[in-house]
C-alpha cells in the first residue's frame, strides 16, 4: 500500500513538473521524440580518456580505420571504431552502442537553479565505489581490439 | 567477509560484516543473480525474455516473475514521461535497465531474511547497503570520476539508501574525440542517484540520464531522492538535499 502511495506521489510530482515546464519553457520535448542535440555529434574534452585504455601515443599506430569486437555492456552491445591518422587516434566512433530508454531533452531553462561545482578528486577512504563501469569496460575492451589491429 | 564474481557482464561484490556469514550464503546470492541473468538476459537465446522477443512465448503466458518485471517497467515508463522505455528501436523488449537494480534489491532482501544486518551488494557500481560498515559507521560510497576512472570525486555516507550511477561515454553514435573538439560540451557523462533503495534509485537514474542535462531537475522533483550529475566539462550539478549525504556524521 505504501508503495502505491509513493508511486502516486511520484506521478503527481512529475505531472506537476511537466505542466510547470510546459508553461514556462518552450520548446519542451516531454516524450520520447528525441532531439538533434541528443543524437548529433558531441565531443569530450581531452581529459576524458578513460583510465586503462591502451596508450594512444602519437605515431604508434598505422593509419586507417579499425573496428573492434562487439563487447557486452550489459545494457546493450558496444562496438568501437578507431580512426588513425598520422599514427594517432583522431576519432572514435560507435557502430553499436547501448540505447536504453529514449534519448531526448527537456528544457531546463525555467527550472530552479541548482548548485554547481567543479569536480575534484577526493582522497577520503571509501567502502564501495559507485560508477557506470559496464559501459567503460566494454568501451576499453572494444577499443583495445581495434587498436590491436592498428599496431604498426 | 567479501566475495566478488563476474556475472551479468559485470563484477558483483557482496560484503557481509556480520560474523555468522558463511560461504553458502554468498553462493545463494550469486545463484540468484545467475538465475536472473538466465531469465532476463536478452543476449541468451534460451532466456525467457528471448522467448518473448522471438515470439515463442506470449508475454501473458510468461512466468509471474517476468510479468512483475514487465509491469514495473510499464509503471516506470508512466512515472518518467516515457523516458524509461524497454522497447528497443527494433520493437523488442529489453528490461535490463530495471532488472539490475531490482535484482540487487531482492538479493539484499534475501540476506536480511537470513538475519544479516550489516552488508552491501554492489553490482557494477550500483549499490544496496544495509546497516553499518566494519567500523560501525555509515557506509562510505565513493562516486567515481567519469572523466578519470581511477579517482573518486565525492563521498556519500549511507545506511540503507540505494546508490545508482548511470553513465556512459556514448551519447549518440559519434561522441568521443581524444583530441578535443569545438562542439559545445554540456552533455552529461555521469548521474548518481541516492534513493530509498537501489531498485528505485536505479530505475530513476536510468530515466533521468536519458533526459540529458534536465535529468537532475527530474531527480530534484522526486521526494526522497538526491542526485549528482556531471557534464563533459567536469562540472557537477547537485540537488538541494544532496549535501546531507556528504557529511559522515549526519
Amino acid at each position: 500500500m505504501k508503495k502505491y502511495l509513493i508511486a502516486g506521489v511520484l506521478v503527481v510530482a512529475f505531472v506537476a513538473y511537466l505542466i510547470f515546464a510546459n508553461k514556462s519553457a518552450a520548446p519542451v520535448a516531454t516524450g520520447p521524440t528525441g532531439s538533434p542535440s541528443a543524437t548529433g555529434p558531441t565531443s569530450l574534452p581531452p581529459t576524458s580518456t578513460p583510465a586503462g585504455t591502451p596508450p594512444a601515443a602519437i605515431g604508434t599506430y598505422k593509419d586507417g580505420t579499425y573496428t573492434g569486437n562487439v563487447a557486452d555492456a550489459f545494457y546493450g552491445n558496444l562496438q568501437v571504431t578507431a580512426v588513425i591518422q598520422g599514427g594517432a587516434i583522431v576519432d572514435v566512433q560507435f557502430p553499436q552502442y547501448p540505447t536504453n530508454g529514449h534519448s531526448g531533452s527537456v528544457s531546463a531553462t525555467a527550472l530552479p537553479e541548482l548548485k554547481q561545482e567543479a569536480i575534484a578528486a577526493q582522497s577520503a577512504n571509501v567502502n564501495i565505489i559507485s560508477g557506470a563501469t559496464q559501459d567503460s569496460q566494454a568501451f576499453q575492451q572494444s577499443l583495445a581490439s581495434a587498436l590491436a589491429q592498428a599496431k604498426a | 567477509m567479501k566475495q566478488t564474481r563476474f556475472l551479468m557482464g559485470m563484477p558483483i561484490a557482496v560484503e557481509i560484516i556480520d560474523p555468522q556469514a558463511r560461504e553458502a550464503v554468498f553462493d545463494e546470492v550469486f545463484d540468484y543473480f545467475t538465475h536472473i541473468d538466465e531469465k532476463f538476459s536478452t543476449y541468451k537465446p534460451t532466456s525467457e525474455i528471448s522467448a518473448i522477443n522471438d515470439g515463442i512465448l506470449a508475454a501473458s503466458d510468461a512466468s509471474t516473475e517476468m510479468q512483475v518485471v514487465l509491469a514495473m517497467c510499464e509503471e516506470t515508463k508512466q512515472q518518467t514521461g516515457g523516458y524509461f522505455d524497454i522497447k528497443t528501436p527494433s520493437g523488442k523488449l529489453d528490461p535490463s535497465g530495471l532488472v539490475k537494480g531490482w535484482a540487487i534489491w531482492n538479493a539484499a532482501q534475501l540476506l536480511k531474511k537470513k538475519g544479516f544486518e550489516n552488508f552491501y551488494i554492489d553490482a557494477g557500481g550500483d549499490i544496496q547497503p544495509h546497516g553499518q560498515n566494519a567500523d560501525g559507521k555509515k557506509w562510505a560510497v565513493g562516486i567515481k570520476n567519469p572523466l578519470n576512472q581511477s579517482e573518486n570525486i565525492k563521498v556519500v555516507y549511507v545506511t540503507d539508501e540505494g546508490v545508482a550511477t548511470s553513465g556512459t561515454y556514448i551519447r549518440g553514435n559519434h561522441i568521443y574525440n581524444p583530441r578535443g573538439g569545438n562542439d559545445p560540451v554540456n552533455e552529461i557523462v555521469s548521474l548518481t542517484v541516492i534513493g530509498p533503495n537501489i531498485h528505485d534509485a536505479d530505475r530513476f537514474a536510468t530515466a533521468a540520464f536519458a533526459m540529458g542535462a534536465a535529468g537532475i531537475q527530474f531527480i530534484e522533483q522526486l521526494r526522497g531522492y538526491e542526485g549528482y550529475i556531471i557534464d563533459t566539462n567536469g562540472t557537477a550539478t547537485i540537488t538541494t538535499g544532496f549535501e546531507k549525504y556528504t557529511d559522515a556524521d549526519r
